[in-house]
């Protein structure tokens, strides 16, 4: 058995092993690679940071505790970049097992306003965000088609109370808010089909500005929406919420993470390369 | 930083145990795999359930027939008219009986025919006309003769565009045998299809990786709790998760060293 053979019968557990020591290393061992923003996440960077304070956002956190490694480093650099810059949050969960997970990530952000922080040169002095003032979180409700087309109408159709069953209207937030002709734009962050939705029956039948927040698995599938205008920004898997991190000046896990992803490709392409050198190799020898 | 404490840290030390037990599928499936993938597909079950209740079933069905009473069947309530889905919902569970099932048929299609009646029209807009237009949208020539390169590239990314639709599309026109020109059109498609799931399978990677990232980060964390707190039930615990996970991978990694090779004649 030549090398070549001896690559083709190798057992996978072995790659498997690999991959992960050189996970563990490159992440325990600190250095920093460079990180190139693209024009469809600095879109949605840009919008948010040009609105005014008291200015409306809808962030849809629609994806379970699955997916909350991609999209957890989203959602806090997206809203915490709102919080900081005195905008007001509409959240909700269409997401089945996501609301407790939602739930527990607003408070993490508002409880992270509390401690003085400096982006991008600008420093931000502690301030308390108050649910049902800065924020209100609806929470979740089945079937987010006739959910998404409901709120267009009224928030208070599918959600006549908040996620802690506060009704809408006690919320001074909500004054004058009737549906997504008082929010700016609608940032839906999703791990779900459910992103269609936002799409078909929101965008497209409402007309306010879409972005989306996506799991890499997701990210390919999403960008003819761009380039037909229908969202006007794409935050695709762990490298878009980098390289959000990076614009907002607030590196966190994503940016963290990034060295591992590049060291981690780099050896699944030698792998795949040297599989298909072993495979060509061995196919010539058996002629 | 707040110190945790030792309730806390059980749950934590049960997510790591979880998150090694899902890890040890990758050598091969085992009990502690089961028990935690039985564990998550109960859990999520269950939470569904409560959600379900509370987000959906309460606040706009029993909420809204409050003002009414329950023997009665909430026929006195003010919004009396919300039994009607409540009774529609009840049909759907005549599934569970052979000879009953076709009294769930009302309610599917009830349900069918206004999710066709929402869906066509904005399906059909929204994620057909939309693309199409969006294809053969007017070309813009002074983006072939931009300021600059990048600019010149929105032109032929544009016409590229429209030549893969076109040539993607035809790879599954099966009317026409793929001769001569169409073959090379077909091949052309294929090529494309090929770098869209090329795309695809590289942000899955991606995906995948970000998802060990997270754990490997977790798992740090609980190891520095763990051992900054410097106490000794604490540290038990950390070597107890870590403990069976490290002699289970020890004793089989040696056994499959070790391994008598079968010899095939």
């Amino acid at each position: 058995m030549n090398i070549f053979d001896r690559m083709m019968s190798l057992d996978r557990r072995w790659v498997f092993l690999f991959l992960a020591l050189v996970c563990v290393v490159t992440h325990v061992v600190p250095f920093s690679i460079p990180i190139n923003t693209t024009e469809e996440v600095e879109a949605v960077f840009n919008f948010i940071d040009t609105l005014k304070e008291d200015d409306i956002i809808f962030v849809a956190i629609d994806y379970d505790p699955n997916s909350l490694a991609e999209l957890h480093p989203m959602t806090y650099a997206i809203v915490e970049h709102a919080f900081r810059k005195k905008m007001k949050v509409i959240f909700t969960s269409l997401s089945q097992n996501g609301p407790g997970m939602a739930d527990r990530t607003i408070r993490d952000i508002t409880d992270s306003m509390m401690i003085e922080r400096t982006y991008n040169g600008v420093t931000y002095p502690p301030r308390e965000v108050k649910n049902g003032i800065d924020y209100v979180f609806l929470g979740y409700k089945p079937y987010p088609a006739l959910v998404v087309v409901g709120m267009g109408q009224n928030f208070r159709i599918p959600f006549p109370s908040d996620y802690y069953g506060t009704p809408l209207d006690d919320h001074p937030i909500m004054k004058g808010v009737q549906n997504f002709d008082q929010v700016k734009c609608v940032v839906d962050i999703s791990g779900t089909s459910g992103v269609d939705m936002w799409i078909a029956y929101g965008q497209g039948r409402y007309n306010f500005p879409l972005a989306l927040g996506l799991t890499g698995v997701m990210a390919a599938d999403y960008y003819p929406y761009l380039n037909s205008g229908q969202v006007f920004g794409i935050l695709g898997g762990l490298l878009g919420a980098a390289q959000y991190e990076k614009l907002a000046d607030n590196p966190g896990p994503a940016v963290d993470g990034m060295r591992v992803q590049l060291y981690a490709h780099i050896v699944i392409i030698l792998f795949i390369v040297l599989g298909n050198v072993g495979f060509l190799m061995s196919r010539k020898r058996k002629g | 930083m707040e110190a945790m404490s030792f309730g806390t840290f059980l749950w934590v030390s049960l997510g790591a145990f979880l998150t090694l037990a899902t890890f040890s599928f990758l050598y091969k499936d085992n009990p502690f795999y089961k028990f935690a993938e039985h564990l998550v597909v109960g859990v999520s079950a269950g939470y569904f359930v409560i959600i379900l209740w509370h987000n959906g079933l309460q606040p706009n069905l029993f909420d809204r027939l409050n003002d009414g009473n329950w023997y009665l069947l909430w026929l006195n309530s003010s919004r009396w008219w919300y039994i009607v889905p409540a009774i529609l919902g009840v049909m759907m569970w005549t599934r569970f009986s052979k000879k009953r099932a076709w009294i769930s048929r009302w309610p599917i299609a009830l349900y069918i025919g206004i999710a066709t009646g929402l869906a066509i029209p904005l399906e059909m807009k929204n994620r057909v006309n939309m693309q199409l237009y969006s294809t053969m949208r007017a070309i813009d020539w002074s983006n072939f003769f931009g300021n600059g390169f990048l600019d010149s590239m929105a032109g032929y990314s544009q016409l590229l565009i429209f030549l893969g639709v076109l040539a993607a599309l035809f790879y599954f026109f099966f009317s026409k045998e793929h001769t001569g020109v169409f073959k090379g059109v077909a091949q052309f498609g294929i090529w494309i299809l090929m770098v869209g799931f090329g795309a695809s399978f590289g942000y899955t990677v991606m995906a995948r990786i970000s998802l060990f990232v997270q754990r490997i980060q977790i798992l740090e964390n609980y190891t520095k709790t763990a051992w900054d707190s410097g106490d000794g039930l604490f540290l038990l615990f950390w070597f107890i998760t870590f403990g069976i996970f490290a002699v289970l991978g020890v004793v089989q990694i040696i056994k499959h060293l070790t391994r008598k090779k079968t010899v095939t004649p």
